[in-house]
């Protein structure tokens, strides 16, 4: 239906969020109704804007009302004034464990990112968002002209109309259509990506990985994607996990996964690369290979490995490199400091980041793709 | 015609089902305007019911926040508005595509009492009945502005009137026109002005000097110049003030004049609201017991209907005092426990089982349903036994506790609370009584002061809406704390950004 309360109601959100109307920003209050969504509970929030009234002072006023209940007794059920306006004002910050907040979907999370960090628009190297479009007749609609009529389509409206309408009569099937019934075929475009881009995401699970670390890792993979996203139609994600060797996993036992052992990094660069030489050519993939480690490498040795598979292999096909060290009591951080020493901190193509906790992270996402790369 | 419904026919069973009902509630006496049906789905539910009911209105975003909420609501299983129709004639009323057949009876029956409440209560009577093509005219017209002069230049003025819209005079439609200026027959001849007794026509000189008496004549037409106040008494229907005196461009003027017809359009169902939907559910429930329910039905249309009905603590729910007191008053006339001879009966027991078998409960209700509305309603019909079988409270703020407490059951009182909360809707008396305040042109208002403060700070946002269509300075008199006080609102050069305000005792 498009009714022209979709208008009216984009127009709200717009001045919810702060697009439009500055104005009305100190009249906004961020109610919430309390919903069910199969065994949790979700807050749903309903932001109001209230338009200025003469109005009493919010406790001068009294009330009558029905119920059990002696002088002195709690009028139950929060704050009775609120009738029209679910819960404003004192709810907002309790959000209990079970409760989960909907409503803003992906697109416009990754609005809200970019607009928060400022973070640029990607530009993609080459051609490689090209994007064909193709226009089919694969849909129908209530309007078109009558050469695109679809004959079975509106036999099929008629039918139905005439079925709930009672006109119809098995013993003499006579549809007759109207207005209403008719059905065009239509088209559809279909965009069609010629090129894409592919995260591979790598993380260390050594022993020296704590959940807390993890964590960090799953909050701010979560945003990148999000982020890339909304850049990129299409965007394949590969997940490897490495030790002290290291291998291709799916996502779930990406985040879970808790090995101990030693950390050679290079297995895992090694698997990338191999990763990006079967899949990926270069020439039609935006690649962007992001490291997760809490930096300590087995030895020196290694981290020599790294730096050449970097320089001479990884770097020529990849977007941009990143890498993450997430602070931890046992690491060292020793690889971080490697890596700055040989790329250091303004380099084209490898991005560097550390991040301390989880107040780090919009940093880190800063430092990520605060270049546009 | 079209109205923009996307609708689908009414199903031949439901269309049964509307000549069945339709015919119950005529045979109960139910006289209403024709009454279509529309069917519509859950969004058009809710875009409807954010647009009052009304399929087209103009842009606004106040309605886009109306329908995120009530679709919301929907589609969290938390709300369903079972029915909705508006007062035209002929009335529309809406049936939702998914309820169940049970419901749509219910509705149709509901919707039936509404429609008969429309057509003959009193303060409908002057309600604009063709109010579906003037929304939608108002919706061309509001677009064509905004095409003109850009949309948020109209929105903007269309947000500041709304700040005002509940100040209108509910009544005002019921009063006489405005009588001309008074006869001047009680003015003195001018000449007379001042002028002493003498009898004695060679010492007039003297006891009257011409200069004296010219003097005396000047003053008067300045005293008469100055009484020619505007407005002459003070007057309640703030809009209509701003209408004719603000200095507004010809679209702005426009715009409030719609905005104005259409706040009068829905002040009598503010008025009504608990005689209204008392009304419809009184006979929903007499048209279903009495008539419509099959055996199968019944458990489904009771729980609705306790749903319909239930009381949340703090709240009046007005289906239920609605009904309630219908059925109250049915109750004693029927018995004909009311009148002197009742009320001077000192015997509880008497009282109790009082039954003069009068039998005039059915046209005492009818007749109520005619003249009252909310506050005469409850003024006149609720009793003591009543309220306490409701088990009616009155609530006050306790600073100490922090919270909403039950202050007692007395009747007076909660019954005072009642329909004071009734009264003008609840909201706070203003009135214009100076469009020349301090003779700079500054409009002065006043606040009738009934025992409760105003909120300073949405307060001083409405002063700035009115400023900014005033375009001058605007005053407030109000008592706050027991101290009378003025509010100042000064617009800023643009109308647009922060003015001045401030506030000094009087």
């Amino acid at each position: 239906m498009s009714h022209q309360i979709r208008r009216d109601h984009s127009r709200f959100r717009n001045i919810v969020k702060g697009m439009i109307k500055q104005n009305l920003k100190k009249y906004i209050t961020h109610g919430e109704m309390i919903g069910r969504k199969g065994k949790d509970l979700v807050t749903i929030p309903v932001p109001q804007i209230e338009i200025p009234r003469f109005r009493y002072g919010d406790k001068e006023q009294g009330g009558v009302g029905q119920g059990e209940g002696d002088a002195g007794d709690p009028v139950g059920g929060g704050d009775p004034q609120d009738g029209d306006q679910p819960g404003q004002g004192e709810a907002g910050n309790q959000g209990g464990e079970h409760e989960l907040e909907v409503e803003v979907n992906l697109e416009e999370l990754a609005e809200l990112l970019g607009e928060e960090l400022q973070l640029p628009k990607i530009e993609p190297r080459g051609h490689k968002t090209l994007k064909s479009k193709v226009d089919k007749y694969t849909s129908i609609a209530s309007q078109g002209p009558n050469s695109l009529r679809h004959f079975k389509r509106t036999f099929k409206e008629t039918l139905k109309r005439q079925i709930a309408t009672g006109l119809y009569d098995p013993n003499k099937p006579i549809l007759v259509p109207i207005k209403k019934d008719f059905r065009y075929r239509s088209w559809k475009s279909e965009v069609k990506n010629e090129n894409s881009a592919v995260i591979i995401y790598m993380m260390d699970v050594s022993g020296s990985m704590g959940d807390e670390q993890k964590e960090i890792v799953r909050t701010e993979s979560f945003w990148i994607n999000t982020w890339l996203r909304s850049q990129y139609q299409g965007l394949e994600t590969r997940y490897i996990i490495h030790d002290a060797t290291a291998r291709e996993v799916d996502e779930d036992t990406f985040y879970r996964t808790r090995e101990s052992g030693g950390t050679l990094i290079s297995s895992a660069y090694k698997l990338c690369e191999e990763i990006i030489a079967n899949d990926y050519p270069p020439s039609d993939w935006n690649i962007y290979p992001f490291h997760f480690s809490d930096g300590d490498n087995w030895s020196g040795e290694d981290t020599k490995i790294c730096l050449d598979l970097l320089e001479n292999s990884l770097l020529k096909k990849v977007n941009a490199f990143c890498y993450g060290q997430v602070e931890s009591r046992y690491g060292s951080g020793q690889f971080y400091k490697d890596l700055n020493e040989t790329f250091g901190k303004e380099h084209e193509q490898v991005f560097l980041s550390r991040i301390e906790n989880k107040e780090g992270i919009l940093q880190s996402i800063k430092d990520f793709l605060g270049k546009g790369k | 015609m079209s109205y923009g419904f996307d609708s689908t026919d009414l199903t031949p069973d439901l269309k049964k089902l509307r000549e069945e009902i339709e015919g119950y509630a005529r045979g109960y006496g139910l006289d209403f305007f024709d009454t279509i049906f529309e069917m519509i789905d859950h969004d058009q539910m809710n875009a409807f019911a954010a647009y009052g009911g009304f399929p087209i209105r103009y842009p606004h975003w106040r309605f886009g926040m109306d329908f995120d909420q009530l679709s919301k609501g929907y589609e969290y299983g938390l709300q369903k508005i079972y029915e909705m129709v508006i007062n035209t004639n002929p009335s529309y009323a809406y049936l939702m595509k998914s309820n169940m057949m049970v419901d749509q009876k219910t509705v149709m029956a509901h919707v039936y009492g509404h429609v008969d409440f429309f057509k003959n209560n009193y303060w409908f009577s002057k309600t604009n009945r063709k109010m579906l093509d003037t929304m939608a005219n108002h919706a061309v017209r509001i677009r064509n502005l905004m095409d003109k002069y850009g949309v948020d230049r109209v929105e903007q003025f269309i947000d500041w009137v709304l700040a005002i819209e509940n100040l209108i005079d509910p009544f005002l439609p019921f009063q006489n026109p405005k009588r001309e200026e008074k006869a001047s027959d009680e003015d003195k001849p001018a000449s007379d002005v001042g002028r002493l007794k003498n009898e004695r026509s060679y010492m007039e000189k003297y006891i009257n000097p011409p200069e004296f008496l010219a003097e005396q004549r000047k003053k008067l037409a300045d005293q008469q110049k100055q009484d020619k106040k505007n407005p002459a008494e003070p007057q309640k229907d703030v809009l209509l003030f701003l209408l004719e005196n603000s200095p507004l461009e010809e679209w702005e003027h426009d715009v409030l004049a719609m905005l104005r017809d259409e706040a009068y359009y829905f002040a009598p169902q503010a008025q009504t609201k608990i005689m209204n939907e008392g009304w419809a559910s009184y006979w929903h429930s007499k048209i279903m017991t009495e008539k419509a329910l099959k055996a199968s039905e019944i458990i489904d249309f009771c729980d609705h209907h306790a749903g319909t009905l239930a009381t949340q603590p703090g709240r009046i729910n007005p289906y239920k005092i609605g009904i309630e007191l219908f059925r109250d008053i049915e109750d004693r006339w029927n018995r004909g426990a009311f009148g002197k001879e009742y009320d001077e009966c000192d015997n509880l027991r008497e009282k109790a089982s009082w039954d003069k078998k009068l039998g005039l409960g059915r046209q005492k209700i009818f007749e109520v349903r005619k003249v009252c509305n909310d506050v005469t309603f409850i003024d006149q019909y609720m009793t003591p036994e009543f309220m306490d079988r409701m088990q009616m409270y009155n609530y006050a703020f306790n600073r100490r506790t922090n919270q909403y407490e039950i202050v007692d059951r007395d009747f007076a009182k909660t019954k005072e609370k009642l329909l004071f909360s009734l009264t003008n809707r609840g909201q706070p008396f203003i009135y214009v009584v100076d469009g020349n305040d301090n003779n700079r042109g500054e409009l002065r208002l006043q606040h009738k002061h009934m025992g409760m403060d105003l909120d300073v700070k949405w307060t001083r946002e409405t002063m700035r809406s009115i400023a900014a269509i005033w375009r001058r300075t605007v005053n407030l008199e109000t008592e706050n704390e027991g101290q009378k006080k003025v509010y100042t609102y000064s617009p800023s050069e643009d109308h647009v950004s922060e003015g001045e305000f401030s506030e000094k005792f009087i």
